[in-house]
């Protein structure tokens, strides 16, 4: 490809140019459109679940609530605070690739990757203790711990299909994220990036900045239904 | 039958002629349109035929003219179809009044319809010529459409809730009923017919038929089963509501809303009590979902509708009043 | 080739070359000869050979569908369900519907067509991202393998729709796998719509203004938004109906308290736009061919833009219009009804422009031309019976019979199919640098004409009668129109047939294509056929207004 581009650009092109782009700035604001236009598609991705959820909240409204107090409001609040933290990294990650300092690039990546690693362990935690209290829905779902009877045992079950749903779906994101910043961390590790092209980690850092936007979402419609009563 | 071929199913319904005429208004607005842009497009293409290797014809870039003239005129067409079919609309979605009820329920792969009087038919629908008759439907298993193309109505059964039709016949005959949406193997196989008979005729087939308990009376019956008295004892003491007078009348719910009881909140207050809880009880009612069958709700439906007093009696459809039931209490 | 010169003699006086010969003589080497090899091919970058991988996988998909449809008209030759049984024909119905739908027209023109000539009709050397492309097609082919995986493991019949609770709670077929295969193959769909947008955004050559580009230009670009917008949402709610029949999370199962009604409002939110993904491309190959065979630009160019735009924006708001009897509000019937009748304006307008571009115009019926007018009478009926389903009163009859059918069919076989086949025998020479047989081609176009006629027209008639649609047997009453539709189908599958033969013929036997055969405007005429891989020598640098087939000084606003 570089041979290419010494052709098609000359041979002072910078080694990191591509053939079919004219300049190193037009390659990255090309990059960075292209990622938004990805986020936008994650945001209607999620929002069929958010449709949903927003619906049967209003019809279900009394089940929601007793179903989101079994949520445990101190693992879901630490988990918030380490992924707000985990993008504070990955900024820090960002910009110590933008001024070229490779050693705080690497760790400041490896933190973020161990934040991220931390929520998901939180996260089955949780799933584990929902499981020993039988709220996962199916035949096992009982909703005695719920303090639900009759119909609305059926109402919190739509609850905890859309909770695993939503907070999987989050998770599935988290856990194809991870891989693809250690990837990112080993080239920088190699020497891979430079002031003028430190792409792959700004675009890494958008994807995980809407992943953690997404559980500021969740959050408080999941666990926090109803708390202030 | 024609021997020829048929164009248009029979017209059947009051409603038919209605639709038909919006039909052929469609019809001919989509022939003007598709003859002018036809002829248009053979017109130009002989008549500015290529007619040398190089020749370069005039720019002509466009007009404004034109493109609001196109714009608008078409734009004022749809606007016209759209009232047009918006009024037919309204005019099915209005129920009229003094109509006789029937109840359907769709399963795979049978329609099951069941009359106040207490017949009950499968595949099949007797109703007498101009009298309203009104469709509560349900479905037992998946979705299903209810079809009626001489009526020209059609209406989704949906498991889980009641949806309504109605349509007045106008001719005796017999007509098709087809299932309309999509169900399983025997979806094309789930069909029927609708008989319009003379009123005499309706007469004598319902007194023909078995003379089973009304729907009301079997209502009744499982109203006694289920002990449903325990706790709808109407008296001021009890633990719900009472039933006598309840059938079409406001209720006040315990969150402020209003509605009226009409035969979906009725079920669903059986299947599902707790969604709607009326001012001034608890929500204490167990769910008989899965412990009621969809035809069971309908009769029970059937007798609270008795409890509330002199439904008006649908014209051809002398139905003997329920017995042992619906004497209004005063 | 050379002529033998005598001692003495003198070379005869050549012939003046026509004007499509003056340009550059194609160069030997082109963007298909310059590596040969599977390899070359399965890790190509190249937008041009992405885009034939695309055509194969799109042709084997386009003959798997329409195989099964071949089965379910001959089964409805006969009133009695008597050549398969009713199981076999509902996973007939539905598999063609799912391959005909995801696998053929979604991807069809903007994966094949578009992917080709978006970058060599901006002036750029590639689509902005190459490899997601590539990686565009291998998800294609993933999802594609999926879908064939359940095929062949028995097949699915729920309808391409999957209504639940039948496709969560009933069927006893392969839905989890048919509804990955959709499910990834819609990735495919986002990042091809993605690359589109960037593309064109970013990557114009210089001179290149928004309303200098050509008009397929513009009907991906809109194309795109929809793709982006709306492929998530379909993608979700094919996971959660996987995820409803797999783990009973159940949201639509009214058993566990969900609606089986929301199923069908996140189901349309998609797939309604999805229609305008079939045919707003087919839409742009007309412009272009009738531009090209009428020698003008296109009358009210910014307009037939702008409609683009207007019918993915619009498209997006009618959703409900597959749902007036399923038992939602009477109100909501008719906001959908009022936006279904707005969103048919911008594509009459569309029609009107293109008719009127004939005016004065220089008018030549070659092939592509015979398919863009096939196009423009049958979208025209196609889309003028969409007026009878948006009348809401009129749709409580006819909807869920075989007038939806035939509408539907007008719309993408009439319109979108005859777009794609006009469309890819008009670039044609382009990209294989090989002529076709031009007699072979328009009787195909005619018989293809005929047939699509003969096949879908008595299903108008059909559905008002009251023939429901998926269904295996049939009162008597209906055959006689039922026995004309399927004739039909036969003369259609052999237009179809013809120019598989001939224009595989073609790629060896034609003659070679000059660099513009057409004289046609537009910058990939301006580039070898085939083109080099980097499709440009130099950077083209726009100067003129699009289609300006005439000098601009003497164009008129009449």
């Amino acid at each position: 490809m570089s041979s290419v581009a010494e052709s098609a650009h000359g041979s002072e092109a910078h080694p990191d140019l591509v053939h079919h782009f004219e300049s190193l700035p037009a390659q990255k604001e090309a990059a960075t459109f292209g990622m938004w236009v990805f986020l936008v598609t994650e945001v209607m991705f999620f929002g069929g679940l958010f449709l949903a959820y927003t619906i049967y909240r209003n019809l279900y409204f009394h089940a929601f609530v007793q179903s989101s107090r079994h949520l445990d409001l101190t693992l879901g609040g630490v988990n918030t605070a380490v992924l707000i933290c985990s993008s504070l990294t990955m900024a820090m990650g960002v910009h110590s690739a933008a001024v070229n300092k490779r050693r705080a690039t690497v760790g400041w990546l490896l933190l973020t990757v161990a934040l991220g690693s931390v929520f998901l362990g939180i996260k089955a935690v949780e799933y584990k203790d929902k499981f020993d209290h039988h709220l996962v829905p199916g035949e096992h779902f009982r909703g005695e711990e719920l303090h639900v009877v009759g119909d609305e045992v059926r109402r919190a079950q739509i609850f905890y299909s859309l909770y695993f749903a939503m907070t999987g779906l989050h998770a599935t994101h988290m856990v194809i994220g991870i891989p693809i910043i250690l990837i990112v961390a080993w080239m920088a590790h190699r020497g891979r990036f430079s002031p003028e092209y430190h792409t792959p980690v700004e675009m890494t850092g958008l994807y995980w900045h809407f992943v953690d936007i997404v559980w500021i979402f969740l959050f408080p419609l999941l666990y926090l239904i109803g708390r202030h009563h | 039958m024609d021997t020829g071929l048929p164009l248009f199913p029979e017209q059947a319904s009051t409603m038919a002629g209605r639709v038909d005429a919006l039909y052929l208004f469609l019809i001919a607005i989509s022939v003007f349109f598709g003859t002018l842009i036809a002829t248009l497009v053979v017109t130009f293409a002989i008549r500015f035929r290529r007619r040398s290797r190089d020749e370069r014809p005039p720019p002509i870039h466009g007009s404004t003219a034109l493109e609001l003239t196109w714009t608008l005129i078409p734009l004022g067409i749809v606007m016209v179809i759209f009232l047009w079919g918006a009024e037919v609309f309204f005019a099915m979605a209005r129920v009229p009044p003094g109509t006789m009820n029937v109840y359907v329920v769709g399963k795979r792969w049978m329609w099951k319809t069941q009359h106040m009087t207490g017949q009950r038919e499968i595949n099949e629908l007797h109703v007498p010529v101009g009298v309203p008759v009104k469709l509560t439907l349900t479905s037992e298993d998946v979705i299903h459409s209810f079809f009626v193309p001489a009526f020209r109505i059609k209406k989704d059964v949906v498991p889980g809730r009641y949806v309504t039709t109605w349509f007045q016949a106008t001719r005796a005959g017999t007509y098709h009923l087809f299932c309309a949406e999509y169900c399983g193997t025997k979806h094309s196989g789930m069909i029927g017919t609708v008989t319009v008979m003379e009123p005499a005729a309706f007469q004598s087939w319902l007194s023909g038929g078995a003379t089973g308990t009304s729907l009301a009376a079997a209502g009744e019956k499982l109203f006694t089963d289920l002990a449903c008295v325990t706790c709808h004892r109407g008296d001021t003491e009890a633990r719900g509501p009472k039933l006598e007078g309840l059938f079409g009348r406001p209720v006040s719910l315990a969150n402020g809303e209003r509605l009226v009881a009409d035969e979906a909140y009725i079920r669903e207050s059986i299947v599902n009590p707790t969604a709607k809880i009326v001012a001034g009880f608890q929500p204490v009612m167990p769910a008989y979902q899965g412990l009621v069958t969809e035809e069971g709700l309908m009769q029970l439906v059937a007798y609270i509708e008795s409890l509330s007093g002199p439904a008006p009696a649908p014209a051809g459809a002398a139905a003997s009043p329920s017995p042992g039931a619906g004497e209004h209490k005063p | 080739m050379t002529t033998h010169i005598g001692p003495g003699e003198t070379r005869p006086p050549r012939p003046p070359a026509p004007p499509s010969l003056t340009e550059p003589p194609a160069p030997r080497v082109n963007y298909l000869n310059v590596a040969y090899g599977v390899k070359s091919w399965l890790l190509t970058t190249d937008h041009k050979r992405i885009a034939l991988l695309y055509l194969a996988g799109i042709t084997m998909m386009f003959f798997l569908g329409g195989s099964f449809a071949v089965l379910i008209r001959l089964e409805l030759v006969t009133p009695a369900g008597d050549l398969v049984q009713s199981e076999t024909y509902n996973k007939l119905f539905t598999l063609h519907g799912i391959i005909m739908v995801f696998f053929f027209l979604i991807p069809s023109i903007p994966a094949f067509l578009g992917n080709f000539l978006i970058p060599i009709m901006i002036g750029a050397r590639d689509l902005a991202f190459p490899r997601l492309n590539l990686l565009s097609w291998y998800i294609y082919m993933l999802g594609g393998a999926f879908t064939i995986f359940a095929l062949v493991r028995g097949g699915v019949d729920t309808g391409w729709t999957f209504y639940t609770p039948y496709s969560t709670a009933y069927s006893n077929t392969h839905v989890i796998a048919a509804g990955l295969g959709i499910f990834i193959t819609g990735f495919s769909s986002i990042l091809t719509g993605l690359n589109f947008i960037v593309t064109i955004h970013r990557m114009r050559a210089p001179g290149l203004t928004w309303f200098r580009l050509p008009l397929f230009v513009w009907a991906h670009y809109a194309t795109s938004l929809i793709f982006i917008l709306g492929t998530p949402v379909i993608a979700i709610t094919l996971l959660t109906v996987v995820l409803e029949r797999a783990l009973h999370l159940g949201i639509y199962d009214p058993r566990l308290g969900g609606d089986p009604i929301l199923f069908q409002h996140l189901f349309w939110f998609y797939s309604h736009p999805a229609v305008y993904i079939m045919i707003l491309p087919a839409m742009g190959v007309v412009s272009e061919v009738v531009a090209c065979f009428s020698r003008k630009r296109i009358f009210g160019y910014e307009v037939v833009a702008m409609s683009s735009l207007a019918i993915a924006v619009l498209g997006f708001l009618v959703w409900g219009h597959h749902m007036f009897i399923s038992g939602q509000s009477t109100y909501a019937g008719l906001v959908f009804s009022l936006l279904s009748f707005l969103v048919a304006i911008p594509s009459a307008i569309k029609v009107f422009n293109w008719t009127a571009t004939l005016y004065k115009g220089s008018v030549s019926f070659d092939t592509p031309m015979l398919y863009a007018a096939g196009f423009i009478g049958l979208f025209t009926i196609g889309g003028l019976t969409g007026l009878f389903l948006a009348a809401v009163g009129l749709d409580v009859h006819v909807t869920d019979t075989y007038f939806v059918v035939a509408h539907f069919h007008y719309i993408m076989v009439g319109g979108a199919i005859m777009g794609y086949l006009g469309g890819i025998h008009f670039w044609w020479p382009k990209i294989t640098g090989r002529l076709y047989p031009e007699m072979w081609a328009r009787v195909a176009a005619v018989i293809v004409f005929a047939g699509f006629n003969l096949t879908f027209f008595p299903q108008f008639i059909l559905g008002y009668l009251g023939m429901p649609r998926r269904y295996h047997a049939y009162p008597e009453e209906f055959q006689v129109l039922n026995v004309m539709s399927s004739a039909g189908a036969s003369i259609l599958g052999l237009g179809y047939l013809l120019p598989m033969i001939y224009l595989v013929w073609s790629m060896r036997y034609g003659p070679r294509a000059p660099a513009n055969p057409w004289q046609a405007k537009g910058l990939e005429w301006q580039t070898a056929s085939p083109p080099i891989t980097v499709n440009f020598e130099r950077q083209p640098v726009v100067t003129e207004e699009a289609y300006e087939y005439a000098p601009e000084e003497n164009a008129k606003i009449v």
